[in-house]
């Protein structure tokens, strides 16, 4: 065999290697998934997700976990989203090359790689503490609003450098403003792209465990919550202390109550890519 | 008027622009004021070069050394499966797939990513583990190696989408260039392509390994609470992150020595992270010149 034929061999052989390597990773995710729907399924029925939590793992329920997990997906929605869009629109549209616009860019690329535990210590200390919010929705909102914030500036940035100039010249052209361009011509047209960017940074703080845990959020919280100051728990730290229990019923609960949290995560991503994939259909530059 | 209001709405944009600053000083504040408090009562030497930490026990000690080590550890692992993997998918996926497959493969790549975290700790805990001691009849219950190869596997995407991303940004005449000389795929990938991309590769890993110290709550369940100077993966260890969450879970009284171990053992994994991330944005700015 001369080296032409052997060079052809390892080449064919790393495509092979490289769907193995592509696929491997999936196929785990697979079966991590298919293992934990046979452990969880059977236990998901209605008292399941309507139950308040109980010592007794047959009677324990996820109500006050997902309850809290809306109530706090709501409020960061509430808080991040017109931050974070502001930011953009004003660090893309109206901040010129100076070295302070070179470091707020390279401040948030920093946040986007802080890690959650120290988002956690952050709000424990100004949240939770200083401006006496206790363990409430309220310092985990903001808490989780400072977390998903650089993400979703990062998203919706890169959405308005997507929209076309010509598109604002002619506004300008037209007698238009600067905001009066922004709001009824780029805004629209990078909608799209926003929305994902916007689902995707909140499908990563339903899923967010340890920041929530660090401001004090309580495993066990027996009444849902009715207004912004009470206190809660969410649906990672159920799962959390179900898992970290001896007995095999609460492991059973925690595999349901997994199902669940996969359910809304990949609910989420799949409005996501939707949304991305109509968008990229209907504009076409 | 009509002034008056761009004015307005301008500066609301401004201010939203300066909450980036003003967690950043958030951040630097509280971790430096509270470490401050606990440097004043336990030294840096001792909380540097100390070989145990045991704040949350009678005899106390607090050498951050067997944390970091916990830590140093499952990263250590993680990168060991991601590294491979990750660029290899990188190498196939920008030059072996079809466009087709291409498109279809990186975003159930990204699937990967968005799994929360807690979920892996699950993973990692209850099947990872007991399959694993079929293997190894000597593995701890909570371990390193588990945690790791899981945190590992999380990680994938963002080593193989950043490294796919450089190596598709060199320009396609080094490749003709090498085929053209009639070098296959793989030594085209190799022997030009890899070199030529290698700062957008290593900026891919460095984010890995920074991702991969701040990642909590797989270790957290999987790695265990209880901190161990070792580098064997088989055994129980307590990372930084899974550390400061321990302490949350416990009722130590605020304002406590041990109360502000979470700020000094925090500051340590910021300072961490805070260098690979910066590393990464200057490697990553001077490659965007090479080649626009």
């Amino acid at each position: 065999m001369n080296s032409r034929q052997k060079n052809r061999i390892k080449d064919r052989a790393f495509k092979y290697l490289g769907i193995f390597s592509t696929s491997i990773g999936l196929i785990l995710l697979t079966v991590f998934i298919g293992s934990i729907i046979k452990d969880g399924i059977g236990r998901i029925d209605w008292d399941f997700l309507t139950n308040l939590p109980s010592r007794k793992a047959e009677k324990a329920g996820i109500l006050t976990a997902l309850a809290g997990s809306v109530w706090l997906l709501v409020m960061t929605a509430i808080v991040s989203i017109p931050l974070g869009v502001a930011a953009a629109i004003h660090l893309e549209e109206y901040s010129r090359k100076t070295r302070w616009s070179s470091f707020l860019e390279i401040n948030i690329t920093n946040l986007a790689g802080v890690p959650s535990v120290i988002y956690g210590i952050l709000g424990l200390q100004i949240f939770v503490r200083t401006m006496r919010f206790g363990g409430s929705l309220l310092a985990g909102a903001f808490t989780l609003a400072l977390l998903i914030l650089p993400i979703i500036i990062v998203t919706t940035r890169e959405a308005i450098k997507a929209v076309p100039s010509s598109i604002k010249e002619a506004s300008y052209g037209l007698g238009a403003t600067k905001w009066q361009t922004i709001r009824h011509q780029v805004l629209p047209a990078a909608g799209g792209s926003i929305a994902t960017g916007i689902i995707l940074a909140l499908s990563r703080a339903i899923g967010e465990t340890a920041p929530v845990i660090i401001i004090g959020a309580l495993a066990y919280v027996a009444f849902v919550p009715q207004s912004p100051t009470d206190e809660f728990t969410v649906l990672p730290i159920q799962i959390f202390n179900w898992v970290s229990r001896p007995d095999h019923a609460f492991v059973v609960n925690a595999a349901a109550g997994i199902i669940v949290l996969l359910a809304v995560t990949f609910m989420m991503n799949g409005i996501a890519v939707y949304l991305r994939h109509r968008w990229q259909n209907k504009v076409n530059w | 008027m009509m002034k008056t209001k761009e004015r307005i709405i301008e500066a609301g944009l401004k201010f939203s622009s300066l909450i980036t600053v003003l967690t950043t000083l958030g951040i630097l504040w509280v971790l430096l004021s509270q470490s401050l408090v606990f440097f004043g009562e336990v030294s840096i030497i001792e909380f540097l070069t100390s070989r145990e930490w045991t704040p949350l026990f009678e005899n106390k000690h607090y050498g951050i050394l067997p944390l970091l080590a916990g830590t140093a550890l499952t990263t250590f692992v993680a990168i060991a499966v991601a590294l491979p993997l990750g660029i290899t998918i990188a190498i196939y996926l920008s030059e072996y797939a079809s466009a087709p497959i291409r498109n279809t493969f990186k975003p159930l790549l990204e699937i990967l990513a968005a799994v929360p975290t807690v979920v892996y700790g699950f993973f990692a805990l209850t099947v990872v583990t007991p399959f694993l001691k079929g293997i190894l009849p000597e593995l701890a219950t909570f371990n390193a190696l588990s945690a790791g190869l899981v945190m590992g596997v999380m990680i994938i995407p963002m080593v193989s989408s950043l490294s796919e991303d450089a190596l598709r940004a060199v320009p396609n005449s080094l490749r003709e260039a090498a085929y053209g000389m009639g070098s296959t795929r793989l030594q085209t990938a190799f022997r030009v392509l890899v070199p030529a991309a290698s700062s957008g590769i290593v900026v891919s890993v460095l984010l890995a390994i920074s991702r991969a110290i701040g990642e909590t709550m797989i270790v957290t369940i999987a790695a265990g609470q209880q901190p161990n100077l070792t580098f064997n993966p088989m055994e129980t260890v307590e990372t930084i992150t899974a550390y400061i969450v321990q302490v949350s879970l416990g009722d130590v009284p605020h304002g406590s020595i041990e109360y502000r171990t979470i700020f000094a053992a925090g500051l340590m994994l910021f300072v961490l992270t805070f260098i690979l991330n910066n590393i990464s944005y200057f490697v990553k700015k001077r490659y965007q010149q090479q080649y626009e």
